[in-house]
């Protein structure tokens, strides 16, 4: 069937803001403590169809939450506890929007979960890796997305009026699970006895003031004559026990961004996509030019020192081809640049890592890696001729699902280990992609680190460090038949499989919560008890009540 | 004395060794909440009270002299329906629950802990009001009304108790720990945090406030769980008495009002050290509007919710509606949308709270139209009139923006301009709050309220009420 028209694709959705431009959240420095207040607009939903009401959120009040968490760490240093609270009277956050959950694809609802989840596990990266520690101040109700936004801080301090409860209503009101940790960290990083979190998580109501604290669910209650007097010193504690060694930052600018319909193109990355192939070519160019080595001279650039620069830019990239590219089934990994100068700046990374700059720097690539290891798509990295992947790219190509190499004389193409793929980049289950990579055989790991250098093909092919070498007669055809057979499958079962194979080993608190309890999550939100006609999801706010299939799988 | 003889009751407190347990520990605190949280004074004094000792016609009403401590607070529930069925929403038609089903405990604790908070709650809020007593009728009625509203607390708690284990027992706690306008242990609803401080508020409190419990009850009463529906039936009973102070109390306002008008030369009731109908008026204004809020919002899942569970009703659901499912109609709404207001038709479950609130309104009007005959007969030509459900709200559809007390879309500069006649203006609280002199001798009373027209229990109003220790 054919019509006149071309699709009507929607709007595209960008991840851009900066505190001038909140409309949900107030972001207040007094060094060294940072005051980040949620006060939700009832009016300004992402799109529009629903209401925020009650400190509800959506994907526009969580991109302003990520957004403050990048800049408390690059632009105030001398930052050292960070209060979240709430801005509404006897309401701290009752959580995602159930209309807007309810009126979302599913593909958008595992994206918008993804991200928030991202963004909370940025809370804890930036406790452990900057030493911004944050401490959730429930100055009223916790529900929900509420109170694991509260989990993802470092300290809980509830107010104790008789009335406000934390709670994780999900499983009893909606017949679904909290899609942002809530379990996970419930049981694993507060180590609430499993029999008290069973009835916590079944009674919707939650549970208030001093069983909350006993259960430890909240670290602290206070009454609400005390309630600021206590945040004040609990906030002023926190940042005592956690020296700064920074007093200025550097400003995030906005990123330089041109997004036409087939392409986005940023300075160092770009993204071209082939619709009827259903692939994405992203492209990460190297350093050029001469580039600082000290520490003066890479501040004087700040947010336009290459690696910031460019993996801002590719984190960019990623939310929108997660976010706007649903259809993109495969992305296809390249470079461009010199690769000695890529080792160079590898180099600099590794040698000024005692820079707090350049420690964030290493902090947020590794968050954008972990990105990359976190989207739902195929990833193939294309080693070709002009490509530089080496050390700090190279976690690109291991990060992808499949490697291919260029093995051709007359345009010889190579690849090197730095010192940085000797776990600067941690991907979610705590191993650098390394050990994760030769998880078989560990000892290669230290033998391979041991001698830092560059690789030819077949020097590559024989220590395992890409999967495919094919020569300059086969490798054009050898790659577009893995990239047809590839989108040829389905996307479901290539998700499912990807999120299986990328993390193999042991299991953390940050694996758990993405592979566990997105996959429960995606399962159940799927099920015609939650989405089904009269499932509780869709009956949630109607006049009827919701009936479930009574049987167990 | 064993608590069974201290505690009138109908629901075999002798016998009932959970009960006992859980009230053993809860009653004595309760008498330290009356005395701390009470009636300020006058806890000694002997007061004519009516005390309930059994629900059938005769037992319901004792009046004699009790000290409020002494006070015989007891459990009744009314008389068992034989083979009550559930008479609203997805179970409709079948028996009605004797114990609490696991699927709905806690929403149920919720309704029961929420409307149980508001009983103290009012006695807190009332506190001092005996301090400033029109006369010996008026305070031995607010302590009448106090009593009660502490047995309606002993009600919800009898369910708390009797029904839900451990955490219902913590629920009694709290709701003697929570105190009315209390920063750190507020009550639950934020109306009932506000003080009562001069005896119109206390009428208009007693008249709309207490009529939205009346409605609240008057839901209760058609739950599926029969416990509640039968405590809630006998709370009934004794919540008519607490209206009738209110429209009584607001009648007799008007009438010294009217007396005073025809004294005066320039009809100025005010002049004469009365309370002009204007000022009456206003303050309906106000009451009326923020008893409205206390019904929530228009249109609302919990609301939707408990009808279907069977866990609330409308008021009197058997006798005035046929579709007790109410899944198949509409209810209209008028919703307001720049500044135009245009009829919405939402699912009628969604919409119980409105109903609710629309029967409520029309309660209210039957009130006023007494007032007004009662005007007219003086031969003055004033109508007191209530102001449109739209007015002056804070909660739900209409919260923020701005009506006229017809209900027309206003700006908020509009609304301003008119506020002061339109709500209580500081300058009549002050003027309110002057004319709040005690009078406590028998057969006196305040210049600004007429005396009743009979006393309570076929006495007169010159009856001494209360008897100073």
């Amino acid at each position: 069937m054919t019509s006149g028209t071309e699709t009507q694709r929607p709007a595209r959705i960008t991840f851009d803001t900066s505190p001038d431009q909140y409309k949900h959240w107030k972001l207040e420095v007094d060094a060294p403590v940072a005051r980040l207040t949620m006060a939700v607009q009832e009016n300004e939903p992402h799109r529009p169809g629903y209401e925020l009401k009650l400190n509800s959120y959506d994907l526009g009040v969580d991109i302003e939450l990520r957004d403050a968490i990048e800049r408390l760490r690059f632009e105030h240093p001398e930052v050292r506890a960070v209060v979240v609270t709430g801005g509404l009277d006897r309401v701290f956050c009752a959580g995602a929007n159930i209309h807007m959950l309810s009126s979302s694809t599913h593909a958008f609802k595992v994206n918008f979960c993804k991200f928030t989840n991202e963004t909370r596990l940025g809370i804890e990266d930036a406790s452990e890796g900057s030493g911004q520690k944050f401490l959730a101040a429930l100055n009223g109700t916790c529900a929900g997305g509420g109170y694991e936004l509260a989990l993802a801080c470092d300290e809980i301090l509830l107010i104790d009026d008789g009335n406000s409860a934390v709670s994780l209503p999900e499983t009893p009101l909606l017949a679904v699970l909290p899609g942002t940790g809530g379990l996970t960290r419930l049981v694993d990083k507060r180590k609430v006895r499993r029999d008290l979190a069973d009835i916590f998580c079944t009674t919707a109501e939650g549970v208030k003031g001093n069983r909350a604290k006993k259960w430890g669910l909240v670290d602290h209650v206070a009454p609400r004559s005390k309630f600021e007097e206590v945040v004040q010193k609990r906030a002023a504690e926190l940042a005592a026990s956690s020296p700064g060694k920074a007093s200025e930052g550097i400003t995030l600018t906005p990123l330089d961004r041109t997004i036409e319909e087939d392409s986005i193109v940023y300075p160092n990355v770009s993204v071209e996509i082939d619709r009827e192939e259903r692939v994405a070519k992203l492209t990460v160019r190297g350093p050029q030019g001469d580039q600082p080595t000290d520490a003066d001279g890479i501040r004087q650039l700040g947010a336009a020192w290459w690696p910031i620069q460019a993996f801002r830019e590719l984190d960019d990239a990623l939310l929108h081809l997660r976010i706007n590219e649903p259809e993109i089934g495969l992305v296809l990994l390249k470079t461009e640049g010199e690769l000695d100068k890529v080792v160079a700046m590898d180099g600099v990374l590794e040698g000024l890592k005692d820079d707090w700059f350049v420690g964030e720097v290493r902090l947020l690539i590794g968050r954008v890696l972990r990105r990359l290891d976190l989207t739902a798509k195929s990833f193939f990295a294309l080693l070709e001729p002009g490509s530089c992947f080496g050390g700090t790219l190279f976690e690109m190509a291991m990060a992808a699902d499949r490697s291919y190499m260029l093995d051709d004389p007359d345009n010889p193409v190579e690849l090197a280990l730095t010192a940085m793929n000797a776990g600067a980049y941690q991907m979610s289950q705590g191993a650098s992609r390394m050990e994760t990579r030769y998880l078989g055989t560990p000892e290669k790991v230290g033998e391979l680190l041991g001698d830092l250098r560059s690789y030819d093909p077949a020097d590559a092919e024989d220590e395992g460090l890409v999967t495919v070498v094919a020569d300059d007669i086969d490798y054009e055809e050898e790659v577009r038949i893995a990239i047809e057979e590839r989108v040829s499958m389905s996307p479901d079962a290539l998700t499912g499989m990807e999120a299986n194979l990328r993390f193999p080993g042991a299991e953390n608190c940050d694996s758990k919560i993405f592979g566990r309890l997105t996959a429960w999550q995606n399962w159940i939100f799927q099920r015609p008890n939650a989405v089904g006609e009269k499932g509780a999801l869709t009956m949630y706010g109607k006049p009827e009540r919701p009936v479930f299939d009574i049987r167990r799988t | 004395m064993q608590l069974h003889e201290k505690i009138p009751n109908n629901v075999n407190l002798s016998q009932n060794r959970r009960l006992q347990r859980a009230l053993e520990k809860w009653q004595p605190n309760y008498l330290k909440w009356w005395k701390e949280a009470g009636p300020e004074d006058f806890q000694e004094d002997q007061i004519y009270l009516r005390t309930a000792i059994s629900v059938d016609s005769k037992g319901w009403a004792n009046f004699d002299y009790v000290k409020m401590p002494d006070y015989k607070w007891g459990i009744f529930l009314a008389e068992p329906e034989a083979d009550r069925r559930i008479s609203c929403g997805d179970n409709y038609g079948q028996p009605a629950w004797q114990e609490v089903p696991g699927e709905f405990r806690n929403h149920l604790r919720r309704l029961i802990v929420t409307q149980g908070d508001t009983e103290p709650a009012s006695v807190e809020q009332q506190r001092l009001l005996c301090k400033i007593a029109p006369s010996l009728y008026d305070c031995r009625n607010l302590f009448q009304v106090n009593v009660e509203e502490g047995r309606h607390l002993w009600a919800m708690v009898y369910l708390l108790h009797a029904h839900f284990g451990r955490d219902g027992r913590e629920e009694a706690e709290e709701l003697l720990e929570r105190r009315s306008g209390d920063f750190d242990k507020p009550r639950i609803l934020t109306t009932f945090n506000e003080p009562i401080d001069d005896w119109l508020s206390f009428f208009m409190f007693t008249m709309f406030t207490d009529r939205d419990g009346k409605y609240q009850l008057l839901a209760l009463a058609e739950s599926a769980f029969d416990p509640l529906s039968r405590t809630t039936r006998f709370m009934l009973t004794e919540e008519a008495h607490h209206m009738f102070v209110g429209e009584t109390g607001v009648m007799r306002v008007v009438q010294r009002a009217c007396e005073l008008m025809k004294e005066d030369p320039n009809e100025d009731a005010r002049a004469l050290g009365g309370i002009d109908l204007d000022t009456v008026q206003r303050y309906v204004n106000f009451w009326y509007s923020s008893s409205l809020d206390l019904f929530g919002g228009e249109i609302s899942s919990n609301a939707a919710d408990f009808f279907g569970a069977g866990l609330k009703g409308r008021a009197w659901e058997g006798k005035k509606f046929d579709d007790h499912v109410a899944l198949e109609q509409f209810y209209e709404v008028d919703v307001a949308e720049n500044g135009h207001i245009s009829k919405k038709e939402v699912p009628l479950r969604t919409a119980m709270n409105e109903v609710l609130r629309d029967q409520y309104v029309d309660d209210n009007q039957r009130g006023v139209d007494r007032w007004n005959k009662c005007i007219a007969e003086n031969g003055i030509d004033y109508k007191i009139t209530l102001p449109h459900k739209r007015f002056n709200r804070k909660m739900g559809i209409y919260q923020g923006r701005h009506f006229d007390t017809l209900g027309n879309p206003i700006s908020e500069d509009e609304f301003n301009a008119k506020a002061s006649q339109w709500l209580p203006t500081a300058e009549d609280r002050v003027y309110i709050k002057s004319l709040m002199k005690p009078v406590l001798e028998p057969g006196k009373i305040a210049n600004w309220l007429a005396p009743p027209k009979r006393g309570i229990n076929n006495q007169g109003f010159d009856f001494e009420y209360i008897r100073h220790a």
